[in-house]
C-alpha cells in the first residue's frame, strides 16, 4: 500500500474505506476517515466502521488514489448499454416455459 | 423504531429486519436496490462471553470462585477498573476525533474485563460487580499501581497502555489454560482484545518516538514517568504461589521474560531505550496506593453512594 | 467520497477546461440546472460530482457541517458523567454513547468534505466561533438524571428531525444519516430507561428525574428550529428534498409521542398548554421562549464559552500528536521510495 503525500503540517489524508460484511460477500464502501498513514487508517476504519460487527474484512484506499467517471453515472459514458436488451434473458420470449433453460 | 415518522413509507431491507427490529430505521439508500445483504452497516450484537453471563453463572451457582480465585480475581477487575476510569476521561479530549474513538474503545474493553472479574469475585461472598466498585474504601482496592498513573499528555498514556497491554496480553495468554474455568473463560475474551490494545499502544510509540523532535521526547518522558510502576506487575507473593501451584493461575514473574523480549522488539525499532529508572514499591496488591487512587474513587463513587441502595 | 480529490477517466475533457468561453460555462450551468431539476423532481439523488447550485451547496455545506458540529459538542455534557456514573453498567452504556457521537460527527464530516470543505477547515470554524451547532448543548448537566433526559429527549427529537434526513437529496449525507440513526436507536431507550429506574426508584430519585425532564423540555423541542413563520431557510430547504417536514409539523410529532412516552414514565411534561387538536388532528405546546434561544445561539448561553474551550484545547493539546504520526508518515513513505529506488 502506498501512502498518500502528507498533508502540510498537522492534518492528515482521507482514506476511504471499505467493509466486507461477511465471508463470501464483496467489500462495500462504508465511508472515509483521516489517518497519517494507511496502517493508522485501517486501524481507525476498524474503530469507527466495525464497532458493531459490520465486518470482517476492510479495505482503506487513499481518497485521492480512486480515479473516477465524471460526473457519477450520467451522459454518454453510461449511454451505450441502455437499449440493448438482447443482452438479458429476459429478451427471449419464444423460448419462455421450455425447461431448464 | 416507534419515533420514526418514516417508517411506513420505506420498507426496510429484509436481511435487517429479522431479529434485529429495534436497530432498524426503516430507511434504505436511496434507489436501494442494490446489494442489500452486502451493506456495509449490518450491525449485530455479536457472540461472547458479557459480564452479565459471569454474574448469571455465579448467582445461579454454577461459578462460584474459591477464597484464593476470589482475591486474584479482584486483583485483574480493579486493574481494569481503575484503568478504565483514567481511560474514560480522554473521550471528547482526544488529539484527533478519530482517536476519542480508539481510545473509547480500549476502556470499553477494559471495562468490560473489570466487570466480569469483578462479578466473579464478588461470587465469594454474594457481593456484586457494583458493591465492589462502589462500596470499597481505597485499601481494599487490589490494583498496581500503574493503573492509577495520571494520564499526562498523550504520551505518558501510550507510555502507560503499552506496558500494560504487554504485560495483560501475558498475563491472560497464561490464564487461558487456568484450572479454573471462569478465570479461563473470561481471559480468553480479553485475551484477544488486549492482543489489540499491544497493536494500538505499539503503533502510537513508533509514531511518537518517530515523528518529531517534540514528539520523541514526550514519548521518553512518557516511559520515564511510567516505567517504576513495572516491575510491581511482576512480583509473586503468596497468593501467587499458591494459585501457580493449584494451576489457577501463574506467578507473574514468569510473565517477565516474554514482555521483555517483546517491548524490547517495538523500543528497539522505535530506537528508544529502556529507562534507567528506579522501581517504585508499589503495594497496591496489599491495599497500599499512591495519593492518586483516592481522588479516582471519590469521583468514581460519588453518586451511588450519595443514594445507597439505590436502582440505576 | 472525497470529491474534491477523484481524478477523472482519461480522456474525459476536464483539463480543458481553463479554456472554456463564457458561453460555455453558461451552457453547462444551463445543462447542470436541467439535469439537477430533474433529479429533485424525481425525488433521486445528488451526488458530489453532480453540477449543483452554489446556493445549494452552501445549504448542505452549513447544515450538514452544524449537524457535525453538534455531535462532536453533544459529547461534552455526557462525557461529564462517565467518570461519575452510578453502576459499571451505565458507565459502559455511557462510554459507547458518546464514543458514538464522535463516530457520527466523523461520518457527517465526511459528508461535508465531499462538497469541498475540508474537516480541519470546518473544526477551525467551530473553534473560531464562526460555526454553529444546537444551542441545546450550552446547557449544563447537571444531575445523573440528565443523562436520562437527554437520552430521551434530546436524542428523541434529534432522531425524529434525522430519520427524514435519510432521504436527503444528497446521497452522501443520507447515507450517513441512516448510520447515524441505525446508530442511536440505543441511545434513546438508553435514556428512557434511565429516567425509568429513577422514577420508580426512591422519591428522591423521581424527584431528580422530574427537574431534568423540567430542565430539557423546552430546550428539546427547540431543536426543531424556529417556527415555521420564522424559519425563511426551511422552504427552500424543503424545494430542494433536504428538509421533508417543516420544524412545526417534527415539533408537534415529537410533543406527542413525548405525551404517551411520559406516562409510562410516571413523569410530567412542565407545559399545561399541550393538547391535541381535534380539528388539526395535530398536537400543540405552549408558548416556548425564542428569545432565550436566540441568546444561547449567539453564544450567550450558560455554557457556551466552555464547551469551545474544551474543544480548542482537545485540538490544541493534540496538534504536536497529528504533527508526529503526519511525520512519521513522511520519514516513512520517503524510506519506502528510496528502498524502491534503489532495488
Amino acid at each position: 500500500m502506498t501512502t498518500p503525500e502528507p498533508h502540510a503540517g498537522n492534518v492528515w489524508p482521507i482514506w476511504e474505506v471499505f467493509v466486507r460484511s461477511s465471508r463470501g460477500l464483496s467489500h462495500v464502501h462504508a465511508g472515509s476517515l483521516h489517518a497519517p498513514d494507511a496502517a493508522m487508517a485501517l486501524r481507525n476504519a476498524r474503530d469507527l466502521y466495525t464497532r458493531r460487527n459490520e465486518g470482517v474484512s476492510i479495505w482503506v484506499v487513499p481518497a485521492d488514489a480512486i480515479a473516477s467517471s465524471d460526473p457519477d453515472s450520467k451522459g454518454a459514458f453510461f449511454e451505450s448499454p441502455q437499449g440493448k436488451d438482447y443482452r438479458h434473458a429476459t429478451y427471449y420470449t419464444k423460448s419462455e416455459g421450455v425447461k431448464h433453460l | 423504531m416507534s419515533t420514526s415518522p418514516e417508517t411506513t413509507a420505506t420498507p426496510a431491507p429484509a436481511e435487517e429486519t429479522g431479529g434485529h427490529g429495534d436497530l432498524n430505521v426503516g430507511v434504505k439508500a436511496a434507489g436501494g436496490s442494490g446489494e442489500a445483504t452486502a451493506s456495509a452497516t449490518r450491525i449485530t450484537p455479536g457472540n461472547a462471553l458479557r459480564p452479565e453471563d459471569i454474574a448469571l453463572a455465579v448467582s445461579s451457582g454454577s461459578a462460584k470462585p474459591t477464597e484464593d480465585v476470589a482475591e486474584i480475581a479482584l486483583r485483574l477487575g480493579d486493574d481494569a477498573l481503575i484503568l478504565a476510569q483514567r481511560l474514560g476521561h480522554w473521550i471528547s479530549r482526544a488529539p484527533e476525533l478519530e482517536e476519542d474513538i480508539a481510545l473509547g474503545n480500549i476502556a470499553l474493553d477494559q471495562l468490560g474485563h473489570a466487570r466480569s472479574f469483578l462479578s466473579y469475585a464478588g461470587g465469594l461472598d454474594g457481593r456484586s460487580e457494583d458493591d465492589l466498585a462502589y462500596f470499597r474504601r481505597e485499601h481494599e482496592f487490589r490494583s498496581a499501581s500503574i493503573f492509577e498513573q495520571p494520564n499526562g499528555d498523550f504520551a505518558v498514556t501510550i507510555a502507560r497502555q503499552f506496558v500494560v497491554s504487554y504485560y495483560q496480553f501475558e498475563l491472560y495468554s497464561q490464564l487461558t489454560q487456568s484450572t479454573d474455568a471462569t478465570l479461563a473463560g473470561i481471559a480468553a475474551k480479553a485475551v484477544k482484545e488486549v492482543d489489540y490494545h499491544r497493536d494500538h499502544s505499539a503503533q502510537w510509540v513508533l509514531r511518537l518516538a518517530g515523528g518529531t523532535d517534540e514528539s520523541r521526547e514526550k514519548m521518553i518522558h512518557g516511559f520515564k514517568v511510567i516505567w517504576p510502576y513495572v516491575d510491581e506487575l511482576f512480583r509473586d507473593d503468596e497468593l501467587t504461589a499458591r494459585l501457580s501451584a493449584s494451576g489457577a493461575a501463574v506467578e507473574p514473574s514468569s510473565l517477565r521474560a516474554e514482555f521483555d523480549r517483546l517491548t524490547g522488539e517495538v523500543f528497539a525499532e522505535a530506537e528508544l531505550e529502556v529507562p534507567k529508572v528506579q522501581p517504585a514499591p508499589g503495594g497496591g496488591r496489599r491495599g497500599l496506593h499512591s495519593e492518586h487512587l483516592g481522588y479516582i474513587l471519590a469521583e468514581m463513587q460519588v453518586l451511588a453512594r450519595e443514594y445507597p441502595g439505590a436502582s440505576w | 467520497m472525497a470529491a474534491q480529490t477523484l481524478q477523472s477517466v482519461p480522456g474525459e475533457p476536464t483539463s480543458a477546461r481553463h479554456e472554456q468561453s463564457l458561453e460555455d460555462v453558461a451552457r453547462r450551468d444551463a445543462e447542470g440546472q436541467a439535469y439537477f431539476d430533474k433529479v429533485m423532481a424525481e425525488d433521486s439523488r445528488i451526488e458530489p460530482r453532480d453540477w449543483m447550485p452554489p446556493a445549494y451547496r452552501k445549504t448542505l455545506l452549513r447544515q450538514i457541517s452544524q449537524h457535525a458540529h453538534s455531535e462532536i459538542i453533544g459529547m461534552q455534557p455526557e462525557a461529564n458523567w462517565i467518570s461519575r456514573a452510578p453502576s459499571l453498567k451505565r458507565k459502559a452504556i455511557l462510554m459507547a454513547k458518546v464514543q458514538d457521537e464522535a463516530g457520527h460527527g466523523l461520518y457527517l464530516y465526511s459528508a461535508a468534505e465531499t462538497l469541498g470543505q475540508p474537516r480541519d477547515q470546518m473544526m477551525q470554524d467551530l473553534m473560531d466561533g464562526k460555526a454553529k451547532y444546537s444551542s441545546i448543548f450550552n446547557y449544563p448537566a447537571r444531575t445523573w438524571a440528565d443523562m436520562g433526559a437527554i437520552g430521551w429527549m434530546v436524542d428523541g427529537a434529534a432522531i425524529a428531525n434525522q430519520v427524514p434526513l435519510c432521504r436527503a437529496s444528497f446521497g452522501p449525507y443520507g447515507r450517513a444519516m441512516v448510520r447515524v440513526c441505525k446508530e442511536e436507536s440505543f441511545h434513546q431507550r438508553q435514556g428512557f430507561e434511565i429516567l425509568l429506574e429513577l422514577s420508580h426508584g426512591t422519591p428522591e430519585q423521581k424527584q431528580m428525574a422530574q427537574d431534568a425532564v423540567n430542565r430539557w423540555y423546552a430546550p428539546a423541542l427547540m431543536m426543531f428550529g424556529p417556527p415555521d413563520d420564522d424559519s425563511p431557510n426551511s422552504k427552500q430547504s424543503m424545494a430542494w428534498n433536504i428538509k421533508r417536514f417543516s420544524n412545526d409539523e417534527l415539533r408537534n410529532r415529537f410533543v406527542g409521542m413525548m405525551m404517551e412516552q411520559v406516562k409510562v414514565l410516571d413523569l410530567t411534561l412542565p407545559d399545561k398548554d399541550i393538547r391535541f387538536n381535534e380539528e388539526t388532528k395535530k398536537w400543540e405546546h405552549g408558548p416556548l421562549d425564542w428569545d432565550e434561544f436566540h441568546e444561547v445561539l449567539a453564544g450567550r448561553g450558560p455554557c457556551n464559552a466552555q464547551r469551545l474551550e474544551r474543544r480548542r484545547e482537545a485540538h490544541h493539546n493534540g496538534a504536536w500528536v497529528r504533527e508526529a504520526a503526519a511525520a512519521y508518515a513522511a520519514k516513512q513513505a520517503k524510506k519506502q521510495a528510496e528502498k524502491e529506488t534503489a532495488a
